[in-house]
């Protein structure tokens, strides 16, 4: 009898198993695609919602390139704004009034008309949201660019950039802005700014953000009926197995996706994306390592390489360390520094030394502003004029991550810390994890002497990197400068696209004479897909048009 | 018996208040918070406030953990702020992941590990012996990952034998009921799901499995040997019972109480989530879960998780305790 209880467990188990078979009805299409029409893309993060307005992240912003579109869009490949789903916009004589015209017979995924009337239900969504909808973790671009709402209910809030909308007709619609901004028009190529379908925003309750100011929660519509008109429909996510599959749109207005579906499979680790590369479990991935790029390439992988569209500086805090706060010993540790041999060394093929604090794709960059060679001998003279040969600096630096563009934090900091003990200035190593350890410490408070750290742009225009660091006093660079902010706001509220152009040229000079902190380098950033795959642009936005991707025969 | 469980069941409730104030405590003391890691590089100090100040965050934080333990009486777990979706629904999306792993590496290491740490006792001395023993103290000693790129190496990327991540081929577009892909594929009889599922479990189940193997043998081996000097082996094999008899019935019997007692730990140990496999092989996992919210300062899904896991704890090792009276006649559970 007791000897027979394997026996008796292992028919339980088949019995069980007999039970549970059929016992459900499987939901699936018969699909009749092939293997030559489906993409796996391997991502490092699942996207985390998939109405865009409330997105900030790249993963979800990579889904929403696909299945939405914006009024404009960067081109192909590069940052320049063009035509999305307006085919044309001029500024009124004051620069606030942009009048849009829009492409006609296009229709959203569910069948209804995209119109003059649809862009503006979208505006006034989000202009008007209250509640939770204005918390600064749901709506992040809108708050960044357009600054706060129809009605603000933080204090903290700004009066908002964005005033009405108006479509005139079917195909024309005006939006008025408070004042002249740089960030019209360049800021509405941002995912976050996508046309949604006005049926199914109201279908899904997509405003009604839930819960409460503890426990924010995404309506319907976020998580699971995004409805644009992308070249790809949103089909479904499947959280258990971290993909989201988007199929081809056959209605779509333009070229038609070549792809039947394409998947988005997350797999956080690097090696394990670069693995399932070489094993055909996914034909493509992003957020290649710097040190894998050579590697792949030589295997014979697509390895495309997206124009650098980011800055990493050395931040001087002149409020952590008062010596700082003289010209002379910024000036000698831009001197001290050996950029070009760092960039040979330790960054990825393509990258360069940096001049400006923004890469010579964004219009406005100057080739004509103080550079500060490497000369160790005019570091020590500086720095002995100044009285700081004995400076005694604390240099923070980021453990554990990688960034678009500081591949490797900890070898970039002993170089220059290298460097600048050549010159004779006493380091202090403060590495830290890199978020929220880092990122708190180096941004507030003083306790902060020098820093990397960097930024990757949004959308192409110069604004979005130098206003965002320089603009206004920040406790990253200690400093109070009235007139570098006067010229940023003068900069700002120029509409005229090339004269402001100029003044960008002339801020680029003030600020490398001012010297805040060592722009360093940029960095070309990789995306690989299989031996197979064709068609992909690589874009410095990141907005690599999946529909367009089709496997070789 | 009912009783017994019964009384189990209510020690569980002073353990999960103790266990949610030290936890509370601890993810508050961690440095930073949500709003940095939201907002990365973008962060002003006015925009991390306002964060805060939109979380509650800003609050005193016995009236954060009062707020806490009321929705927790009411079985609410609140939202991940990473996510904005419910830690039970985060929870019961990957947790069956973690089980169907858990239940690969057990079954992988059960059933080499007692026969292997059986045999090696009965050849002591031998080559069989050294052989298991040796081989187990590797097993202990392999950090996980570096195994789990090795059979990837091989197995997937060389052979092609193996899928070297996820838990299923997003491009069977199988039918989702519990999450638990082999059970599901099984309900709605989608074979090839079923043996997707299984097959996608084969080499993380291995690497998983290296080190509770090992200490299986090992426990089963020092087990055996100890059992196989007793006076009752001695008096049955005297009495004319057969060797099978023996074996069967006194020897791996009586051995096998401490080897369930370390099994019921294990296990334990595996369904909080392999945080390390779940990584390398990109399988949805609540381990891997829990390292991304300790970066991300994602509280609720912390506090919730882990207040699961060790409810999970708790209720493994009754049953675990319940066994050994199937195993062992003479204990009863009072």
């Amino acid at each position: 009898m007791r000897a027979s209880r394997p026996k008796a467990a292992v028919a339980a188990v088949a019995v069980a198993a007999l039970a549970v078979a059929g016992c459900a009805e499987s939901d699936r299409e018969d699909s009749g695609g092939s293997n030559n029409d489906t993409l796996v893309f391997g991502v490092a993060s699942d996207p985390k919602v998939l109405d865009p307005s409330f997105a900030s992240d790249g993963e979800s912003l990579r889904v929403a390139r696909q299945v939405f579109e914006t009024l404009v869009r960067p081109e192909e490949g590069g940052t320049k704004v063009s035509p999305g789903l307006a085919e044309s916009w001029t500024p009124d004589e004051a620069g606030t009034t942009w009048t849009f015209k829009l492409r006609s017979g296009v229709k959203f995924h569910d069948g209804t008309d995209f119109n003059a009337e649809a862009v503006c239900v979208n505006f006034n969504r989000w202009y008007n949201a209250t509640g939770l909808m204005q918390s600064p973790d749901v709506t992040a671009y809108w708050q960044d660019v357009m600054g706060g709402f129809a009605q603000n209910e933080d204090e903290g809030l700004s009066e908002s950039l964005f005033k009405s909308c108006s479509a005139k007709d079917a195909t024309t619609v005006d939006l008025t802005f408070t004042r002249v901004s740089s960030k019209v028009p360049a800021a509405l190529m941002l995912p976050s700014f996508s046309i949604h379908s006005p049926t199914a925003l109201e279908q899904y309750d997509a405003s009604n953000v839930g819960g409460t100011a503890t426990d924010v929660q995404y309506p319907e519509y976020a998580t699971a009926h995004p409805t644009g008109t992308g070249p790809f429909k949103f089909k479904s996510w499947d959280i258990a197995n971290k993909s989201l599959t988007i199929e081809r749109n056959d209605d779509y207005w333009g070229e038609k996706a070549k792809l039947k579906t394409l998947i988005f499979k997350t797999i956080s680790d690097e090696n394990a994306r670069k693995q399932a590369l070489s094993s055909g479990d996914v034909d493509g991935y992003d957020l290649v390592g710097p040190a894998d790029v050579e590697p792949l390439k030589s295997e014979g992988f697509n390895v495309l390489t997206r124009p650098a569209f980011n800055i990493l500086y050395l931040g001087m805090n002149q409020q952590g360390n008062p010596k700082l706060a003289d010209i002379k010993v910024r000036q000698a540790i831009a001197h001290a520094i050996n950029r070009q041999a760092l960039v040979d060394s330790k960054l990825p093929p393509g990258a360069k030394v940096a001049t400006n604090f923004f890469p010579d794709t964004v219009e406005g960059w100057n080739g004509d502003v103080t550079t500060y060679d490497y000369d160790v001998d005019k570091a020590k003279q500086l720095l002995a004029e100044a009285g700081a040969a004995d400076l005694k600096l604390r240099f923070h630096y980021p453990t554990e991550v990688t960034r678009p563009y500081m591949p490797n934090p900890k070898d970039l900091f002993e170089l220059v810390s290298a460097d600048l003990q050549a010159a004779g200035i006493t380091v202090e190593p403060i590495p830290l994890k890199w978020s929220p350890d880092y990122l708190n410490a180096t941004t507030s408070g003083s306790e902060h002497d020098l820093h990397f750290l960097g930024w990757t742009g949004d959308y192409g225009d110069a604004y979005n990197f130098i206003g965002t660091f320089f603009d206004r006093q920040k406790d990253e660079w200690g400093f109070d400068n009235p007139a570098l902010f006067k010229q940023f706001q003068d900069a700002d509220s120029t509409a005229d696209m090339a004269e402001r152009v100029e003044k960008y040229k002339g801020l680029n000079k003030t600020i490398m004479d001012f010297l805040p902190g060592v722009p360093i380098s940029h960095s070309p950033p990789a995306i690989v897909f299989g031996k197979d795959v064709t068609g992909i642009k690589a874009s410095p936005l990141t907005d690599e048009r999946f529909s367009n991707a089709e496997f070789k025969s | 018996m009912f009783r017994f469980i019964v009384r189990r069941l209510l020690q569980l409730i002073p353990t999960l208040f103790g266990l949610s104030l030290l936890l509370f405590i601890w993810v508050r003391r961690l440095p930073g918070g949500p709003e940095d890691a939201i907002l990365g590089e973008r962060g002003t100090p006015e925009m991390r406030a306002a964060i805060r100040r939109s979380m509650g965050l800003d609050e005193p934080i016995l009236v954060q953990y009062g707020r806490f333990v009321q929705r927790l009486l009411r079985l609410d777990l609140g939202t991940s702020s990473s996510t904005k979706r419910p830690v039970v629904e985060e929870f019961l999306e990957r947790f069956p992941g973690t089980v169907e792993l858990t239940i690969t590496a057990l079954v992988i290491a059960i059933g080499i590990g007692i026969p292997l740490g059986y045999l090696a006792a009965r050849r002591r001395g031998r080559l069989l012996d050294h052989l298991s023993v040796g081989g187990s103290l590797v097993g202990i000693c392999v950090p996980i990952f570096f195994l789990a790129y090795v059979l990837k190496a091989i197995f997937s990327e060389n052979l092609g034998w193996f899928p070297s991540s996820g838990r299923q081929d997003p491009t069977i577009d199988a039918t989702r009921i519990t999450n638990f892909f082999v059970l599901d594929g099984l309900m709605t009889r989608e074979w090839d799901a079923v043996a997707d599922a299984l097959w996608h479990l084969v080499l993380p189940g291995i690497a998983l499995a290296s080190i509770p193997l090992a200490i299986i043998v090992r426990i089963t081996r020092a087990s055996v040997l100890e059992v196989l000097n007793e006076d009752f082996v001695r008096t049955a094999e005297a009495k004319g019972l057969t060797e099978r008899t023996v074996r069967g019935r006194h020897v791996l019997r009586n051995s096998l109480l401490p080897v369930v007692t370390s099994i019921g730990l294990l296990t334990g140990g595996l369904l909080s989530g392999a945080v390390l496999t779940e990584t390398v092989f990109a399988f949805t996992g609540i381990g891997a879960f829990i390292y991304e919210a300790i970066g991300q300062r994602d509280y609720p899904v912390l506090l919730g998780f882990i207040m699961i896991i060790s409810v999970v704890y708790v209720l493994v090792n009754l049953l675990v305790d319940l066994s050994y009276s199937l195993i062992d006649p003479r204990v009863r559970v009072r």
